[in-house]
């Protein structure tokens, strides 16, 4: 029975035309897994680091709704988190898009990098020198001295 | 060797220090959302009053004679009860502020009214919530500022205290008016 439930739920999940309902909304195995990949995208304002899918909050519920609406009316994905964003700005969006404000974010990983190669340039720079080999009498008096 | 890093530690100190600084003096909330519609007119809606009165849409936002605010909020909302008086005191200045009840129940406002006064020269229900979703309201209280172009010039989350009519609020109706 435990080994059969795991292949249960694949088996629903594999059928993209069975219905779901969602927060009040009815839409097909396939739509409500475009919706909850939509959802996961997008921040609840109220909880602010959970996802819309994730938050209990009413917001999130309603925007679930909303998600669910305009899938079914077979709105793109890029139309939806434009309408999102349009309404919350891009703080709605959990991965920030590249844009002058987002730059030194993005930016951080190379900067990192350059610094860090400037500090092993520096560092490999004011390395000591290592001392000029032993001439001959030099070498002698050592002998000389480690045999004593 | 040791100066580059001791300098970028100074000035990623200084940073922190500058923010906390400003926290402390109420000048930077890093909770703080911008709102999109600063610098547009809100979007198109049409709300029931309360109790038989009209209610209002934005067309009645399009250009007040003056100044004015809406402001967002719900009976069933601490924050806004806590904000009441601060709204209440604007209201006497002459600053017109209309209302809009998020997602509420007419009695529930009925006895909020009665406990705290009513001070919104008009007043909308937004019983579903779904014109809240088009101005990009995410909480109740919040407050937004229209000029007289019927711009939104201002929002802000929260309750209004001090601090915030005093660095907020207060300098923007200067400018506006």
């Amino acid at each position: 029975m435990l080994l059969l439930l795991p292949g249960l739920a694949l088996a629903q999940s594999q059928d993209p035309t069975q219905t779901v309902t969602r927060d009040g909304v009815t839409l097909t195995q396939a739509q409500e897994q475009r919706a909850e990949a939509i959802g996961d995208q997008l921040r609840c304002l109220v909880c602010q680091n959970e996802s819309i899918e994730g938050s209990s909050a009413t917001l999130a519920k309603q925007l679930r709704i909303i998600i669910r609406q305009h899938v079914v009316a077979g709105d793109s994905n890029k139309s939806i988190m434009d309408y999102m964003v349009h309404r919350y700005g891009i703080f709605v969006l959990l991965k920030p898009p590249f844009s002058r404000l987002t730059l030194l974010l993005y930016a951080t990983p190379v900067l990192a990098l350059i610094l860090g190669f400037l500090v092993a340039w520096l560092a490999r720079r004011s390395k000591i020198p290592p001392p000029p080999p032993l001439d001959d009498a030099e070498q002698d008096r050592l002998e000389r001295l480690l045999k004593s | 060797m040791f100066t580059a890093p001791l300098a970028i530690v100074a000035v990623g100190g200084w940073g922190f220090y500058t923010i906390l600084e400003r926290m402390e003096q109420n000048k930077y909330d890093p909770h703080a959302l911008p709102s999109p519609l600063i610098g547009h007119r809100p979007p198109a809606f049409n709300l029931p009053g309360f109790n038989g009165a009209p209610g209002f849409s934005n067309t009645d936002l399009a250009a007040p004679p003056q100044p004015m605010l809406v402001n967002w909020f719900a009976s069933w909302c601490m924050p806004c009860a806590e904000e009441a008086p601060m709204i209440a005191q604007l209201a006497k200045t002459g600053l017109p502020i209309w209302g809009i009840a998020y997602q509420d129940q007419p009695d529930a406002l009925a006895s909020y009214f009665a406990q705290y006064g009513n001070p919104y020269t008009k007043l909308a229900l937004d019983t579903s919530g779904l014109t809240a979703i088009n101005w990009g309201v995410y909480g109740v209280p919040e407050t937004y500022l229209i000029d007289k172009a019927g711009i939104v010039r201002w929002r802000w989350a929260g309750a209004i205290t001090d601090d915030v009519l005093a660095n907020g609020l207060n300098p923007l109706l200067a400018k506006y008016t």
